[in-house]
């Protein structure tokens, strides 16, 4: 692994809370890993499975996903239909050979900018440890 | 003088040759609307005989099977060359199909588990001046689309009697759908299921079951009965054959055209009718499912975006 190696985050954060969370914590000048490219959502539960698999077909180290807390989805239970593929999705990636750290559901409200930060300095550090998820998945033939 | 077509299987089973045999009479007229070139299960022509046809005289090349080795590669490449239109023949032209599920390991992995403690093949074998060699084995299985260019698809594990009717219909026909057509119908397989209308208007599950853990109602829905029946993710065209044969839908017709990656579209799918929000409840009903690449990718696995296992 060279020692440069910087991980790609693609994380998703609903427009409700957690993409206002991170807008938060850039007017309050808190200072996080710059390795996130944020896609904003309406809601954590638009987030198809077909996204997280693509990003990660493409090329991303890891992907994060962001919704309001059980109870404060703005859209009554999207983040309850996120957490339930989620459990499923994990349970495929892992048969699929991508380690645990790489994929990761957080609940963050608008008011954890804070929060945004610890999060995705936690997720960085532990796959820049893990190191680049490799072309190794690549559907590579004769 | 008539149209010619040709007949080859890759990575596949031998299902998709006995679809074609199903057709009963209607073979006949088959044989009496084209000529049959090259058909390696039931005529005797050879490889050698394709090489010397030109470029583009065989008007249609119906292959089935996955690429899994060299010499399927490679006659993939020579009826694409020698054909106007390919159509990838079942599913495992299609997308991969069961032969892909060995992308969860390697060629390594195969060899390891099949010949365990016995005798490993070899590659080159030489004695006495002569010499017999094997296709490579790759580590990779892929869908026929992925090594040469197909026109056409006919879903199935394998095609159905009427999907491969109406397929040759309408290949034999005066307008030539646009290129990449699956010759399906374009909507879910629910919408032909006799049981449809015993489906809830909102599906909801506390519990998955396995097939051999109960004896399923011949009725309704199976998916109302929590069996893990894929029909709501999957293209029709079958008429529900494993539905009307008390059997949950496992999905080899694929997607329909607006999914890009069949398994994360049909375990989306099935994920959305559990019936609660508690994290722990939900890990529970997931343990009946204990597979999930094997459910949702049984046919699919190589065309899927991820493609295989990570390689170590």
């Amino acid at each position: 692994m060279p020692e440069t190696f910087e991980p790609k985050i693609v994380a998703f954060f609903c427009n409700w809370c957690t993409y206002l969370a991170a807008d938060l914590a850039g007017t309050s000048r808190i200072k996080y890993a710059p390795n996130t490219r944020v896609v904003r959502v309406m809601c954590s539960g638009r987030v198809d499975p077909q996204f997280i698999l693509d990003a990660f077909a493409k090329g991303a180290d890891g992907v994060l996903i962001g919704g309001c807390h059980p109870g404060d989805c703005h859209y009554q239970e999207g983040n309850y239909k996120m957490l339930r593929r989620f459990a499923l999705l994990k349970r495929l990636v892992k048969q699929m050979g991508i380690e645990d750290e790489r994929l990761r559901l957080e609940w963050i409200s608008a008011a954890e900018g804070e929060r945004v930060k610890t999060v995705i300095n936690d997720m960085v550090a532990k796959v820049r440890a893990l190191g680049p998820r490799a072309a190794a998945s690549q559907k590579e033939v004769a | 003088m008539k149209p010619k077509v040709a007949f080859y299987w890759c990575a596949s089973c031998g299902g998709c040759e006995e679809a074609v045999v199903d057709l009963d009479e209607k073979i006949l007229d088959v044989a009496n609307a084209v000529d049959i070139v090259f058909w390696p299960v039931a005529l005797d022509f050879k490889e050698h005989d394709v090489e010397a046809m030109p470029d583009g005289s065989i008007l249609a090349s119906f292959i089935n099977g996955a690429i899994r080795n060299s010499d399927q590669l490679k006659m993939a490449k020579l009826l694409r060359a020698k054909s106007q239109v390919v159509v990838a023949f079942g599913v495992c032209a299609q997308l991969g199909g069961i032969p892909g599920l060995a992308n969860l390991t390697d060629a390594k992995g195969i060899y390891a588990e099949v010949f365990k403690d016995g005798v490993t093949p070899e590659r080159l074998h030489q004695n006495n001046g002569h010499s017999l060699s094997l296709p490579e084995f790759f580590d990779t299985v892929v869908e026929l689309g992925r090594v040469i260019d197909v026109d056409y698809y006919v879903p199935g594990c394998p095609p159905t009697p009427k999907i491969i009717g109406a397929a040759l219909g309408v290949l034999l026909g005066s307008e030539l759908p646009p290129k990449g057509t699956v010759l399906a119908p374009d909507e879910a397989l629910c919408e032909e299921c006799p049981r449809k209308d015993t489906r809830p208007e909102k599906m909801l599950l506390k519990e998955f079951k396995r097939v051999h853990q109960v004896v399923a109602d011949q009725q309704t829905c199976l998916l109302a009965q929590g069996l893990a029946c894929l029909g709501p993710g999957t293209r029709a065209g079958c008429e529900a054959l494993c539905p009307r044969g008390n059997m949950p839908c496992t999905g080899c017709f694929g997607p329909t055209s607006r999914v890009r990656d069949y398994g994360a579209k049909a375990l989306s799918a099935l994920a959305s009718v559990i019936d609660s929000d508690d994290e722990a409840e939900i890990a529970r009903i997931l343990d009946a499912l204990p597979d999930p690449a094997g459910l949702f990718y049984r046919y699919s696995l190589p065309s899927s975006f991820l493609g295989r296992r990570r390689m170590e």
